[in-house]
């Protein structure tokens, strides 16, 4: 290729430039909320840099009661860390759920043959796109109902929250299903041969191979839960109950606006997710491209 | 065979696990039925059939060999079944009904709700002291002018009796002591020679009634004779003037609700107005994402940039924080009066911009951080489809002294559109939907002025109905039912749509490779 070594170079710089004044624009907000988190107070502005750096609103984040040079002693405003847990808890739990619930019907799709197989998939594809949050009403309506026969199911209890979530594996069905229908049919049927069951074939031939996708679908669906906010909010009222997401929103109310405390707590919670999402986005990239979005 | 070493013998029929199988199908059974029938008694039929129909499936299905195959399926389809399609019908459902805040019972509740309450008898009431006895408690009634004074038992149980006292009135313990054992006070009835007491108030006790006896055909008797008639057009209790008495259960209206969702002047202006939103919302999303998106990806490709991998990481990141808190985050940052970027805007150029108030700037500012929160994706998708280009055109367009704008809109972009149609689509029926987003930033404000439900400016179809649902003073199921119900069809269209586009591009790329 015939290509002018100057026009390269200028080039070259442009690129660089492009990106790097494109990158400080994007970082903008992640390096203004670090800064936020170590000012003095709720409302004060200031520099990049803060000037009196304060560690207050870590340690309110942590849940840890802080006392200000001048004696007063400041209480954590709200249960950050309790959020978290209630967060990371529900979403392990449900993943876990969905695995099984996904893995096992993308088997049966992918290697069983039965009546309306082919009707079902499609319109597991179709009901992927409908909106959860409109939804909520019925949701609402039905756990208030279940909630008066059986106490652990009623509105405002992590399992009726975790029940709800277990329905979002249509799109996980697909992935699953493609990666099993690329398995060797030559594996199970000597194992059939052998006397193995479907069962069996399914828990110790394909479960073992598609450890890749699994770990691929368990930290998808752990994403998406720890950012769910419609249904959660309508289903958990205590502040003691609150997932992350339904929680956070509680710093920024017009009438007691905490920017400083909420800063500091964004980060906390945010970093573990943001770091996991980062380790796996390699193996991630292959699963989005198969159609999930981010929700 | 090698495999066969992991594989356990296959259980005989009449094994242990097999049994205890057996046993947990029918416990599961019994569990389903429980429900059911609670579900029936508590009249929501429709919650029992469903309850009955999915535990009877599952029996039937991990109960007989016949079925062996259903058994992998089934759990998923159900929920699925119970917790997508069976809302998405039963919401549509309630858009036919009056269901709300002022209609939020079954007509049993209602009925168990007036039955409850009860009136006292002005005549009868007399206040009261507490006293203590060792660890328990008595009641003292002071004397008054027509009766004796009166000290209970030792408190225990729901019913005290209540003997008259001669003598020096016993000395009673501080309102505090009442606070405290209100659980107490609140649940007893005292016998007294005139008749059993409740209490009535903080201070006093008195002899009371229940406000409504039953009466024929599901009428409600009140104390005073006049009789309450049920509507069964309102889903409400009515005197014989007419006027209602809450609370309400829900009745069936027809389609009273679509017909003031598409007919009615006061709410088909605005909402129409939050449909050509919400379309505008998510097609600008989903051009603006895509264009950033692909840009970024194409300049990443380029050989001759260094450190694309440093760059490729620190892109992702806005994809990578949880949606929730940098939704929060940029909703502080804009704030108008202590956000850090009017801060900004303020000492280089002086302005001050009104981000939540200023109708265009919000929605401006809506765009603005889900194009920040969405190209990473897109530069995701873009990057992998990138990959799949030939390299000969590039070499080819090169001979012919093509330059690099030329080049993308020439080949790279009608490489890379087919394959990116049906997730665009997807983005698109997504970002119409994007309810997270407009309830964390903005909450759909600024409202709109004078319309006949709150309704606001950069609210999309689904953030207006949830908050029709949930956040305002009246919380209107029936009306968000109904609204629902026309996003349901309009996304299953895109949806369905969407499908056909990809059985088309893979029956094509099919076609190509074979």
């Amino acid at each position: 290729m015939v290509e002018d070594q100057k026009s390269i170079r200028l080039r070259k710089i442009l690129a660089h430039g492009f990106m790097i004044g494109f990158i400080i624009l994007i970082m903008f907000p992640f390096l203004m909320v670090i800064s936020i988190s170590f000012r003095e107070g709720n409302f004060s502005t200031g520099t990049l840099l803060p000037q009196n750096p304060t560690l207050e609103h870590w340690w309110l984040a942590f849940g840890i009661p802080f006392e200000r040079p001048d004696g007063t002693i400041i209480q954590p405003p709200f249960p950050v860390m309790l959020w978290l847990w209630n967060s990371i808890k529900i979403a392990l739990i449900t993943s876990a759920g969905i695995l099984a619930l996904s893995t096992t019907a993308a088997y049966a799709f992918a290697r069983m043959k039965f009546r309306g197989r082919g009707a079902m998939l499609d319109t597991l594809l179709i009901i992927q796109m409908f909106p959860g949050a409109l939804t909520v009403i019925a949701i609402y309506a039905i756990f208030d109902a279940l909630g008066q026969v059986v106490p652990w199911l009623a509105i405002d209890n992590h399992p009726a929250l975790i029940l709800t979530y277990l329905s979002a594996i249509t799109l996980h069905i697909w992935t699953i299903k493609g990666y099993f229908e690329s398995i060797d049919p030559a594996i199970d049927k000597a194992a059939q041969i052998d006397g193995a069951t479907p069962w069996q074939a399914f828990r110790y031939i394909f479960l073992p191979l598609s450890l890749p996708i699994l770990a691929i679908v368990f930290i998808l669906s752990f994403i998406f839960l720890i950012n769910e906010y419609p249904i959660a909010s309508v289903l958990l009222r205590q502040s003691d109950n609150m997932t992350l997401a339904v929680g956070a929103r509680q710093y920024l109310y017009e009438q007691k606006y905490l920017w400083g405390d909420f800063a500091a707590a964004a980060i906390l919670s945010g970093l573990p997710i943001t770091l996991i999402f980062l380790f796996a986005q390699k193996f991630l990239i292959s699963g989005l491209s198969d159609g999930g979005v981010k929700g | 065979m090698t495999l066969s070493a992991t594989i356990p013998a296959t259980s005989s029929r009449f094994s242990l696990r097999g049994l205890l199988g057996k046993a947990l199908i029918v416990l599961a059974g019994f569990g389903f039925l429980y429900l059911a029938s609670g579900l029936y008694l508590l009249g929501e039929p429709l919650f029992a059939l469903v309850a009955f129909a999915v535990g009877a499936l599952g029996v039937v299905f991990f109960w007989s060999p016949r079925f062996y195959t259903l058994r992998f399926v089934y759990p998923a389809i159900a929920a699925v079944f119970l917790f997508i399609l069976l809302p998405v019908v039963y919401t549509s459902a309630i858009g036919f009904t009056n269901y709300g805040s002022r209609n939020l019972l079954t007509l049993e509740r209602v009925q168990a709700y007036h039955m409850s309450q009860r009136v006292t008898d002005p005549a009868s009431k007399r206040p009261f002291g507490l006293v203590a006895e060792g660890d328990g408690f008595r009641i003292f009634l002071p004397e008054d002018a027509a009766r004796p004074a009166l000290l209970t038992t030792v408190i225990s149980g729901a019913q005290v009796t209540a003997l008259p006292l001669s003598g020096p009135p016993p000395e009673t313990l501080p309102i505090k002591a009442i606070i405290q054992n209100k659980a107490l006070l609140a649940t007893l009835t005292i016998d007294t020679p005139n008749g059993p007491l409740t209490q009535s108030g903080l201070r006093a006790f008195a002899s009371s009634q229940p406000a409504y006896t039953p009466g024929e055909n599901d009428t409600l008797i009140a104390a005073d004779g006049t009789v309450l008639t049920p509507d069964p057009d309102q889903g409400l209790y009515v005197t014989p003037e007419g006027e209602a008495v809450p609370p309400g259960w829900r009745v069936g209206v027809g389609f009273a609700n679509f017909k003031k969702v598409l007919l009615s002047d006061g709410i088909r202006g605005p909402i129409f107005k939050v449909f050509v939103w919400t379309t505008v919302f998510a097609f600008l999303s989903m051009v603006f994402t895509f264009a950033v998106g692909t840009g970024l990806a194409v300049i990443l490709e380029w050989r001759h940039l260094r450190f694309a991998g440093l760059y490729r990481v620190l892109l992702i990141l806005p994809y990578a924080v949880p949606a929730f808190i940098s939704i929060l985050v940029f909703r502080g940052l804009f704030n108008q009066n202590f956000g850090e970027i009017n801060l900004i805007l303020s000492t280089v150029f002086g302005i001050s911009p009104e981000w939540f108030t200023n109708p265009n700037l919000a929605r401006a500012m809506l765009l603005l951080v889900n194009t920040w929160l969405g190209y990473p994706y897109m530069m995701l998708l873009a990057a992998g489809f990138l990959q799949a280009v030939p390299q000969d055109l590039y070499k080819a367009a090169a001979l012919e002294g093509s330059g690099s704008v030329r080049n993308f809109f020439a080949i790279t972009l009608p490489q890379i559109l087919p394959p990116f149609v049906p997730l665009l689509i997807s983005n698109f029926a997504f970002n119409f939907n994007n309810v997270v987003l407009i309830l964390l930033l903005t909450g759909g404000g600024p409202d709109m002025p004078g319309t006949l439900v709150t309704v606001g400016r950069t609210d999309l179809l689904g953030s207006f109905t949830f908050r029709l649902a949930f956040q305002n003073s009246g919380q209107d199921f029936g009306m968000a039912g109904a609204i629902s119900t026309l996003i349901f069809i309009v996304t299953g269209a895109i949806a369905y749509y969407n499908f056909k586009a990809m059985q088309k591009y893979a029956a094509k790329k099919g076609a190509g490779h074979g």
